[in-house]
């Protein structure tokens, strides 16, 4: 059966907001253990596609297998069991705002174990010593720098030793340093504990050098997904474009661009 | 033309039926919230999931215990008000000693409850509409629901819970404060002593009035809850829409306690 081969499996998903389809027959695979990288340009559909994975948002049509598990069908329950084996760190961080980052890492332990307090905070403080944040427990999301809440991000993420981890963004505002730590960690990550891993990013070195595989989005479909080196010496123009940083030719015919102009 | 003027029409129309269905989704919304919330206070616990205590906690203590000098306030002024226009009332028929009955009845039955709704609304209702809203616009909601912690379990439930057991009790302490601002006016003016005054309104006062204020009270408890929570979760764009669903909370949920009130004494007096 497929679901042995695969943590993730996508099959023809097809997303709308409101009337407007952002996501147009996505099919894609992670394997075990594989580190995923997701790119394309702003608005091309990638954090709709990690919403989707995450069960954040149900598809129009089409199926998704986390570790297994249809995730569009799946019960309440069923999901709640699903997600304490995956973490997310968000774009934002999304650290809970009225909690220390000590407690925002303690939350998930605190909810769905059973663990002494004191293990608890061992473990949460292990944990930010990890992201380089040991010490800075008591402290306020509010007080901590863009850089430092991203870390702290995922040390929360990485809480429950989940199977798999996911990323929106990881190094985008960090300094070349940190942001070279965090690809060290993503893939110390996979290499010690085998964890799957999906990150959107924006960041190209970043992306060569964490990547198992790449999928590159546009305007909601599928460019091209495949091995680092497929996607590097792929010739396709618009990849091309991506990983040139070339400015994108003007697509659109003069009639409709008028008639977008004009908003008739 | 005529097109236009059918085309205008129909627009009205279309406009008219979006506005519909966002009410009754919104309503659709509010059952859904209360049932989800009923659900884990119950079964919570059953599920090795229950509803925090310490939220729980921490929520009566901003809700109720904080809210206390201000009810205290302005129940006092109401006691005194109506002692006033009672006092006023009467002296036209020479029978200002009746007027405890007239303050005791309207405090238990009318004022206290709803003085405490309306400050509930204020307080609580724009706090929670904020702080969700807050979440909401962070992604913090997001984080929770990905970490497997339920959004209505940990944000919603605590607040049901307290406002359930807070706001009836600010509303007796609401009856007692007017009751005590009544008190302290009639003496002034009718050197009426505070033990008779007390014994008097407590044998006026049967138990159906005061059962009758604290019905109204889980009403509004429920409906404070409910409004703040439900424009907090329904936040869409950063901050400023945090600013739109705080006002539009305290607004609505002072709307339906004063609708609502009327209904239920209109109800509960026939
Ligand atoms: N809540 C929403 N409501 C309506 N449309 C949305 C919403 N969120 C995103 N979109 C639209 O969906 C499309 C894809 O958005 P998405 O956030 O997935 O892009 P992205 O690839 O993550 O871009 P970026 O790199 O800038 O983060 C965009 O055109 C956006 O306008
Ligand atoms: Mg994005």
């Amino acid at each position: 059966m497929s679901a042995n081969h695969y943590a993730i499996e996508v099959e023809d998903l097809v997303a709308y907001y409101g009337s407007r389809r952002i996501l147009d027959g996505v099919s894609l695979q992670v394997g075990y253990g594989e580190i995923m990288v997701i790119m394309g340009g702003s608005g091309s559909g990638k954090s709709t596609l990690l919403r989707h994975l995450l069960a954040l948002q149900t598809p129009r049509s089409g199926s998704i297998r986390i570790l297994g598990r249809d995730i569009t069908t799946a019960s309440a329950d069923m999901l709640h069991e699903l997600r304490q084996s995956i973490g997310v760190s968000f774009q934002g961080g999304a650290l809970l705002s009225s909690l220390t980052i000590g407690e925002n890492v303690a939350l998930p332990l605190r909810e769905h174990t059973r663990l002494d307090d004191s293990i608890i905070e061992i473990t949460a403080r292990l944990k930010l010593e990890i992201v380089s944040l040991g010490g800075f427990e008591h402290l306020y999301p509010a007080q901590l720098s863009g850089g430092m809440i991203k870390r702290a991000a995922l040390a929360r993420a990485m809480a429950m030793d989940p199977k798999m981890l996911f990323f929106d963004e990881p190094s985008a505002g960090l300094d070349p340093v940190v942001s070279s730590e965090l690809d060290d960690l993503i893939i110390k990550l996979r290499d010690t504990l085998g964890v799957t891993i999906v990150v959107v990013t924006h960041e190209l070195e970043s992306a060569f050098k964490i990547a198992d595989h790449i999928t590159v989005l546009d305007h909601g479909r599928i460019l091209i997904s495949g091995t680092a080196d497929i996607v590097r010496n792929s010739s396709i123009e618009r990849v091309q474009d991506l990983l040139h940083r070339r400015s994108r030719p003007i697509e659109i015919s003069a009639d409709d661009y008028l008639h977008r102009l004009t908003g008739g | 033309m005529a097109e236009t003027s059918f085309g205008s029409v129909r627009g009205r129309l279309v406009q008219l039926g979006r506005a519909a269905t966002a009410v009754i989704e919104e309503y659709g919304y509010w059952v859904t919230l209360l049932g989800e919330s009923l659900y884990w206070i119950v079964v919570g616990p059953f599920k090795r999931r229950p509803v925090r205590l310490s939220a729980t906690v921490a929520q009566m203590v901003s809700i109720g215990i904080a809210a206390v000098p201000i009810v205290f306030m302005l129940s006092f002024a109401i006691g005194v008000m109506l002692a006033i226009q009672g006092i006023y009332t009467l002296r036209q028929f020479g029978a200002e000693t009746q007027v405890v009955l007239g303050i005791a009845l309207s405090v238990v039955r009318e004022f206290g409850p709803l003085i405490t709704g309306i400050l509930v609304a204020g307080r609580t209702g724009s706090a929670l509409a904020a702080r969700i809203g807050t979440m909401q616009a962070n992604q913090e909601i997001d984080a929770l629901r990905v970490m497997g912690i339920d959004p209505v379990r940990f944000l919603a439930a605590p607040v049901f819970i307290a406002t359930l057991v807070m706001v009836p009790a600010l509303t007796l302490f609401s009856d007692l404060a007017a009751m005590f601002g009544g008190a302290v006016y009639c003496q002034l003016e009718l050197g009426l002593n505070h033990v008779a005054y007390w014994d008097q309104a407590t044998s006026f006062i049967v138990i159906n009035d005061v059962t009758q204020g604290l019905i109204k009270s889980l009403v509004f408890a429920v409906i404070v809850a409910l409004v703040g929570i439900s424009n907090g979760f329904a936040v869409t764009g950063g901050a400023e829409g945090v600013g739109r669903a705080t006002t539009r909370a305290v607004v609505a949920s002072i709307s339906y306690i004063v609708l609502a009130d009327m209904l239920f004494t209109y109800f509960l007096n026939r």
